[in-house]
């Protein structure tokens, strides 16, 4: 169980990023966080890692606090971040440095194989196109196993057909041993193709403004009716938070973001 | 009807071969290149020395210089002086090395050790290193040591300033998956830090073994009993053009040999590199 208990974080210029961000998640479940720019859903998915404090509050893993980054949860940042002066292979067991040798092997093949780039194991990182570059990051962060995988808008570089490819791929991979995921995006319709609960973020300083259950059943037909009312729900629940009324016909990350230096 | 495409698809083909053969002679040739000046320019000179337009005393033509060379190397003096002159380096870059790689990690990697002696550092290398000379030669005297002592401060400032500059433009995404990974101190150097920063170090390296090169002349020109410089003074002294020009010939081959052996050396490690790589060299 995560637990996020009043969580909050002022970065030392007086900047209040984050505000009394509560929320609990339980094993197993998908979550999905979205909101405009600077609404602090990277601040937030940070704190969680460790990579940063927050200021105030508290995150606790199974009862444990968590201070710094933590052997139980894994994180796929918005680049692929690979070691590029390590082979394929090599990057996917950075973590694994405190294992044997054939067992890492045999971890390492594993998870290529589950991410479909066992080919790919001697390759450089350079030699990878943008999507099998995330694909072996995010074969990276779980070979360790996590209790909890982070992901900071893991697909936000990627063009629309490796999107929504990886999407699959990704809830295929969770189905394994279904970890908790906690997903940071500006893209609503992956928030609902992927998620159980889609939290929305408001800014200034980032806080939760909304959590809307998404209990379709998997998989997800993005062109059903039910999935559009969703989305649309999801939409309008952004449009409030950006103190927007009114439903627009489509909320892009960019409009969001002009809107807030109006606003 | 399908005798014409299949005609032109031939026409293709011959034109395709014809352009790939051309590729490959120009790609041959093109280093030839380089070697049209000088050539041309050695060979200009001997056939005027020859055609007795110039005595080329003061400028040897290319026979001389190589007759010389020839003599020199068959006598076994230059094998001599060149040994005497790469000892000299190896010792002065070796310790110049090792100084410049430590204290430029050290400094690249602690905040404090930095703002410590970081300017005081800058300040020395300010000083131009010649001016180091009447001191080193006071405090260790006329023969190896003040020499070698040159050579390593010269060679310090670029590997020192190229390491700590390495080490501060690690990218902070990548030092940020070893923390997610809880890597300690001594693992996020050797796993993290040092991989990253040795592309910088290869060129830091190079750059300071050139240097070493430049002042092994200066350290032997001021005074020495063996060495390339002191042919070089020998040949001023007595009033021999040939054999400075041989000696300077010298100076390059082992230069370029020495360089040539480091990027050799360093380039297995390289090799994940996605560098770039100029137009027409792939």
């Amino acid at each position: 169980m995560l637990v996020l208990d009043r969580v909050g974080k002022t970065y030392p210029g007086g900047l209040r990023a984050l505000e009394a961000v509560s929320l609990a998640a339980a094993p197993g479940e998908i979550i999905a966080v979205i909101g405009g720019s600077g609404c602090g859903k990277s601040t937030l998915l940070r704190a969680i890692a460790g990579l940063d404090r927050a200021t105030q509050g508290t995150v606790t893993l199974d009862g444990t606090p968590v201070t710094g980054p933590h052997p139980g949860i894994g994180i796929v940042f918005q680049e692929p971040r690979l070691l590029p002066w390590l082979r394929v292979a090599d990057n996917v067991g950075f973590g694994l440095f405190d294992r044997p040798g054939p067992l890492r092997e045999s971890q390492v093949t594993a998870a290529l194989e589950r991410v479909g780039l066992a080919d790919k194991a001697a390759v450089w990182p350079r030699q990878l196109s943008g999507g099998q570059a995330q694909r072996v990051a995010i074969a990276r962060a779980l070979v360790a196993e996590p209790q909890v995988l982070l992901l900071d808008e893991p697909f936000s570089a990627l063009d629309a057909f490796t999107r929504v490819d990886l999407q699959e791929h990704l809830l295929a991979l969770w189905a394994e041993r279904k970890p908790l995921l906690v997903h940071v995006t500006h893209d609503v319709e992956e928030a609902v193709v992927l998620a159980d609960r889609v939290v929305v973020m408001r800014p200034r300083p980032g806080r939760v403004a909304e959590d809307i259950p998404v209990a379709l059943p998997r998989p997800r037909d993005r062109r059903a009716p039910a999935f559009e009312a969703v989305k649309r729900r999801v939409l309008t629940a952004l449009d409030r938070s950006l103190d927007r009324v009114g439903p627009s016909a489509a909320v892009k990350p960019r409009v969001a973001a002009v809107g807030l230096a109006w606003g | 009807m399908s005798v014409l495409p299949m005609t032109v698809a031939a026409g293709e083909v011959t034109a395709a071969e014809r352009k790939a053969l051309r590729d490959r002679l120009s790609r041959s040739t093109r280093p030839l290149c380089g070697l049209l000046l000088p050539l041309g320019a050695a060979l200009l000179w001997e056939w005027a020395v020859h055609a007795g337009l110039s005595d080329g005393r003061l400028v040897p033509p290319p026979s001389v210089v190589y007759a010389t060379f020839a003599e020199l190397a068959g006598t076994g003096e230059l094998q001599r002086h060149t040994a005497a002159t790469t000892m000299r380096v190896a010792a002065g870059f070796g310790i110049g090395l090792a100084a410049g790689t430590l204290l430029g990690a050290i400094t690249g990697y602690s905040v404090l050790t930095r703002r410590l002696i970081d300017p005081t550092l800058q300040a020395l290398r300010a000083i131009p290193s010649l001016a180091w000379v009447p001191l080193f030669v006071l405090w260790f005297g006329i023969f190896e040591s003040s020499k070698i002592a040159l050579i390593a401060v010269g060679v310090f400032f670029p590997v020192y300033l190229g390491v700590m500059g390495a080490i501060l433009s690690v990218d902070r995404k990548l030092v940020e998956v070893g923390r997610v990974f809880r890597l300690s101190d001594a693992a996020m150097v050797r796993r993290i830090l040092l991989p990253a920063v040795l592309p910088a170090y290869v060129i830091a390296l190079r750059s300071g073994l050139g240097l070493g090169w430049m002042f092994v002349v200066a350290a032997e020109l001021l005074g020495a009993s063996e060495g390339l410089g002191f042919l070089l003074i020998d040949g001023q002294q007595l009033g021999k053009p040939a054999q400075i020009v041989a000696a300077i010939v010298a100076f390059a081959l082992v230069g370029k040999l020495t360089d040539w052996i480091v990027a050799a050396a360093m380039a297995p490690l390289l090799r994940w590199q996605d560098a770039f790589t100029p137009v027409g060299d792939r």
